[in-house]
């Protein structure tokens, strides 16, 4: 993943020397905007918790207890394993992980069917695609909730279609948020596969055919390898915000149920008011996203070596 | 060197200037669709003051903005009668005299003191309101006083209904419909509490405050617990719902304006609450907001609608009941039986 700097001759010669100072800018950025929100969320996960929000200054793991152990109601009982933010994390995976599911199946295919039309009608159709998201995600969140609504227009069309003999009932489910998802990172998929699949020399499905490999066997041996990097891309741009969304199922879902996003939020804005819990719940988090892009940062490595 | 003398001197410059203009300013924090922007440019003309308004959704939302920092950068607040309490404890309030608001004498008696914040000495009535539910009467004729409705409905509203996305006030009526004092310590009533949500959830739709308005006028849920107001403009946007005074009790509140401490604007943040204590400009809020002012003298400037509304006009008797602020030990257990269910 590493660049690996300057190869040119001469513009080694130029910059010799200066690569730390020029890099200082990306530095500053990454210091202040990333590595130091993150180190004082870390802090805050193991300051003690101030009633009615706010932290006190001493130090202590109570945040990561009440993640990991129930002690009942009033807090006094023998602690056993807590499974409610477990089955919170875990929900928001599986839906974070659906989503990224549908929007490969739809999403491979799109790009797949731009990247091999004429280059003058490949901007068109990119445009398309991109068009609805100059729209506010909220904007289009709201007006999904609009179109599938019991007696929305989607509902109504069908009706009068004689297709269906009563509404479907989508609105405030998971299917709900499901579509909702998948709908706000769609572009978010076909842009990166879009990006790899026009580099695919077509020769080589040329040559697979001629070697007598039928489509299936050309397809996952020869395309799916070559175009991966962008298949990954876009898995991690969808799943990655997906897991921390909170828009789709608060709007759509009728936040019947917490998600990893609505949970942090309610530590901070709600009622509970406690911000060493959703500094360590968004520590956790993170810590699992790290592990998850740092294994497939080794298998990359390993595959390239 | 020179480069740098010139900086600071540009510097200096817009320092003073900002300084300068920041005299004919105002900051307001206040709740979101609760001002009418006609009254807020009203201000701006008469008092030739920059106005400036940032919304929040909940008390709580408030109280935590301002813990995070935002204290100092807001001259006045809206804040909910507990929370002017709670804001009050936290030292978040700076104090006022009678000399500073000559309109201070417009206030209702039974708003001139309040236990919340005795004397006045730090906040003015807003507009004060109830929370209750509305029913749409198509979906159900029958009986709809009584908190059955949100908590055991009958077969027709089962998974029709919206509860307000709030933990203070979902539990607080959930403790009016099993008759258990607020902020009760006892634990088999907190048990029958979580037992209560836990169970009623199966019949509820959704969840969601800002919500509450639409979700009844569009049809997305049948019943909705909703503040009375709100329920007001969704009936006069087409609904047909009526709404309730239950028999177990209702939840009554009222926001309040406050001076916030540090406030950098403090003149122009008295001026303003002296102007929304001018019976026009509170009839102005109640007109647009569907609420009850705190001022005495507002009826000529009242929209003829509001003075017949069932949502403002409760029967007599009742049970209002305002919200109260529970200790920690108290807080912690809320805050376990919300989770609990959202889960």
């Amino acid at each position: 993943m590493a660049g690996l700097g300057p190869t040119g001759g001469r513009a080694a010669r130029t910059y010799a020397g200066r690569g730390p100072l020029l890099i200082l800018p990306a530095w500053v950025i990454i210091g202040i905007f990333l590595v130091l929100p993150i180190l004082i969320m870390a802090t805050y996960s193991f300051l003690t918790k101030e009633f009615r929000g706010g932290v006190i200054w001493e130090p202590t793991l109570a945040a990561y207890d009440q993640f990991f152990f129930d002690r009942g109601l009033f807090g006094d009982e023998q602690p056993k394993i807590e499974w409610t933010y477990i089955l919170i994390f875990w929900r928001s995976i599986w839906q974070a992980g659906l989503a990224t599911l549908l929007c490969l199946l739809i999403g491979f295919p799109t790009a797949w069917f731009i990247a091999t039309r004429p280059a003058h009608s490949r901007t068109v159709w990119l445009f398309l695609i991109t068009v609805p998201y100059w729209v506010n995600l909220l904007i289009r969140t709201i007006s999904m909730k609009f179109l599938i609504r019991d007696n929305g227009p989607m509902n109504q069309w069908l009706l009068n279609a004689g297709l269906i003999d009563e509404p479907i009932h989508i609105i405030n489910t998971n299917l709900a948020v499901q579509l909702g998802l998948f709908y706000s990172y769609l572009p978010f998929m076909v842009l990166p596969i879009y990006a790899a699949v026009e580099r695919y020399n077509f020769a080589l499905s040329e040559a697979a055919a001629d070697l007598y490999a039928s489509r299936w066997v050309t397809l996952t041996q020869v395309i799916i390898p070559v175009v991966k990097p962008g298949i990954i891309a876009g898995c991690i741009l969808v799943f990655v915000p997906s897991l921390g969304a909170f828009l789709a199922p608060d709007l759509l879902g009728g936040a019947k149920n917490f998600m990893i996003g609505s949970l942090i939020e309610e530590q901070f804005k709600g009622a509970a008011g406690n911000w060493p819990f959703g500094a360590a719940a968004a520590m956790i988090l993170l810590s699992m996203v790290l592990i998850v892009l740092i294994v497939y940062a080794r298998n990359q490595d390993r595959e390239s070596a | 060197m020179k480069t740098l003398k010139t900086a600071a001197s540009a510097l200096a410059l817009s320092l003073m200037a900002s300084v300068a203009t920041a005299e004919g300013k105002l900051s307001i924090y206040h709740w979101f669709e609760y001002i009418p922007q006609e009254l807020l440019d009203k201000f701006a003309a008469e008092y030739d003051v920059e106005v400036t308004l940032d919304t929040y959704d909940s008390n709580e939302a408030l109280l935590a903005a301002l813990k995070a920092g935002k204290l100092g950068q807001y001259d006045v607040a809206v804040p909910g009668d507990y929370m002017v309490e709670i804001l009050g404890n936290e030292g978040m309030l700076d104090t006022f005299t009678d000399d500073e608001m000559p309109n201070k004498g417009n206030i209702l008696p039974q708003w001139a003191d309040v236990s919340f914040d005795p004397g006045r000495k730090s906040s003015i009535p807003y507009q004060w309101g109830s929370t209750s539910f509305s029913v749409n009467r198509d979906v159900y004729s029958g009986n709809i006083q009584t908190t059955d409705i949100i908590f055991n409905p009958p077969e027709e509203l089962k998974g029709k209904i919206n509860v307000l996305d709030t933990a203070g006030e979902t539990l607080t009526f959930a403790s009016l419909h099993l008759g258990i004092p607020q902020c009760s310590t006892d634990r088999e009533q907190l048990k029958a509490l979580n037992d209560l949500v836990q169970n009623a959830k199966a019949n509820w739709a959704s969840f969601g405050s800002d919500v509450a308005k639409d979700v009844l006028v569009s049809g997305d849920a049948a019943a909705g617990m909703i503040w009375n107001g709100f329920g007001m403009k969704a009936r006069e946007e087409g609904a047909n719902i009526e709404y309730a005074y239950p028999d177990q009790g209702y939840i009554v509140w009222m926001d309040n304006v406050v001076l916030l401490k540090d406030a950098p604007n403090r003149d122009n943040a008295l001026k303003f609450m002296n102007f929304l204590l001018e019976p026009e400009n509170a009839a102005a809020v109640t007109n647009y907001a569907r609420y009850t002012a705190g001022v005495a003298g507002v009826e000529p400037f009242l929209d003829e609608a509001l003075k017949t509304a069932p949502e403002l006009n409760p029967p007599a008797g009742g049970n209002p009941q305002f919200v109260q602020a529970c200790p920690e030990e108290v807080q912690k257990v809320y805050d376990t039986i919300w989770t609990n269910l959202k889960k």
